[in-house]
């Protein structure tokens, strides 16, 4: 592999880790009150959630652009207090990712909480713990193999992320370019051999990344 | 001692359940048919739901009142819950589960010691076992004194033997009676067995279809069939009868 492999390879590494680690507790939190709250409004966020998941992801890419652009709400705020640039950056492909993998970590995540047996936790309660500690003690500890499944599904989903990444991050070499990214412009090239390479590193990670996600499912309580 | 359900109305599914009493017993007995009401009752007095109307005081200190809005919640209750499958934590050891409530701040009579509660219900050699390794009655002592560890002033037990086959039973009911004489702690015992009310209880509140149709002595209610087996009596008037025998 040539350095600029190994850079793509890193750099889509590195911005899957955090697109997930920047996710997970939103995610868990979303899940959680999917899971165990009703509240007004709750179907319409349930919906919005899974967007991501059907629309195109150019068109998901778009209202990125839009939204993180200079001139886009989020992105004008972030510019004018923080001095922080998103649209064209590694953070624009941190931001695509996060969004394109959400949907993926709160329907595991929630699953997970689902299958956390309620009256473990009333019990709990009866027992002197608060809502945080019971919480903490038992619905975390007992819904963990699902989330670590689904923090595993988001990062794999993380690293062949390509429609919203091209929108809002461009394609920047050596700034914004990750594998995927990488293999569309070498196949367009006709540099097979180089896709190739590319291509069989992206495999290789995603089946690690899916497989593990199904080992947790898999695992037992001991 | 004394709990106080003052004019409770709770919807259920199928009707609604009205309770108005004062329990002093040691051991009152809630006896009444599956569906009665009975475990919606004990929901109730430990705070793990709210009623549409009443009361429930426990010596005097007003827990939920649905009129002035007040609900202690089951945390700050000291209200024991024992349910029918001991419901312990799975991912933690017999150890673990016993004093997952013992750190709370309440006062403690001073046979509540992790010792002592594991020697009366002779689970002290199971203490570093996994859950899933327990038989159902060792899950229900473990349970019983996973309650008892958190100091309770009032202990709710749903049909804790109800699960298990006869001659098991039999066995575990000592451990109950050994519970009530040795630490004190009153309790509301749910049940439609008639020998579990006779060998443990000194006050029995007969439910059906969420009323409190019939209330005294368990001598008073239950006729020996044979030395340890009891049956209803048959001066008692009940609704649904059949379902109970």
């Amino acid at each position: 592999m040539t350095a600029e492999a190994w850079q793509i390879t890193w750099f889509t590494l590195g911005v899957a880790t955090l697109s997930t680690l920047l996710i997970l507790p939103f995610g868990i939190a979303l899940a959680w009150l999917f899971a165990r709250r009703d509240w007004p409004g709750k179907s319409i966020v349930e919906t919005v959630v899974a967007l991501p998941l059907v629309l195109p992801p150019v068109a998901t890419g778009l209202i990125l652009l839009m939204l993180f652009g200079r001139r886009g709400v989020l992105g004008g705020f972030l510019e004018k207090f923080f001095g922080v640039e998103i649209v064209f950056t590694w953070r624009a492909v941190v931001i695509a990712t996060a969004v394109m993998s959400f949907p993926l970590l709160v329907s595991t995540a929630r699953v997970a909480f689902e299958g956390v047996d309620a009256r473990l936790e009333r019990i709990a309660r009866t027992l002197g713990a608060g809502p945080w500690r019971v919480f903490a003690t038992i619905t975390l500890p007992l819904a963990s193999r699902g989330l670590a499944a689904g923090a595993a599904l988001a990062f794999a989903r993380a690293l062949g992320e390509f429609g919203a990444t091209i929108m809002v991050a461009g394609f920047i070499p050596g700034k914004t370019v990750t594998l995927a990214l990488s293999i569309h412009h070498l196949a367009q090239l006709g540099h097979d051999h180089e896709a190739l390479v590319l291509l069989t590193v992206s495999v290789v990670i995603a089946f690690a990344s899916v497989w593990l996600s199904g080992w947790f499912l898999r695992r037992k309580h001991a | 001692m004394s709990v106080e359900l003052s004019r409770l109305r709770l919807r259920l599914a199928r009707f609604t359940l009205e309770v108005d009493a004062i329990l002093t017993g040691r051991v009152t007995a809630v006896f009444g048919a599956s569906g009665a009401g009975k475990t919606s009752l004990l929901e109730v007095i430990a705070g793990l739901r709210r009623p549409v109307a009443g009361a429930v005081r426990v010596d005097g200190v007003e827990l939920t009142n649905a009129a002035s809005r007040i609900f202690a919640p089951p945390e700050r209750r000291g209200i024991g819950y024992v349910p029918q499958d001991g419901a312990l934590f799975p991912h933690l050891t017999v150890r673990q589960n016993l004093v997952y409530g013992s750190g709370t701040r309440r006062p403690r009579s001073p046979g509540l010691t992790f010792e002592h509660v594991t020697e009366v219900l002779e689970i002290a050699a199971l203490v570093d076992r996994a859950i899933a390794t327990l038989s159902g009655g060792e899950k229900q002592r473990v349970a019983l004194g996973r309650a008892l560890l958190a100091a309770p002033r009032l202990l709710l037990l749903d049909e804790p033997l109800a699960g298990l086959d006869e001659p098991l039973r039999d066995r575990l009911l000592p451990y109950f009676i050994r519970v009530r004489d040795e630490f004190k702690i009153p309790m509301i015992y749910v049940t439609h067995s008639p020998d579990e009310v006779m060998a443990l209880c000194d006050d029995v509140l007969l439910l059906a279809g969420g009323r409190v149709e019939s209330r005294g002595v368990p001598a008073g209610l239950f006729v020996p069939v044979t030395d340890t087996r009891y049956r209803l009596a048959p001066s008692v008037i009940v609704p649904g009868r059949e379902t109970i025998d």
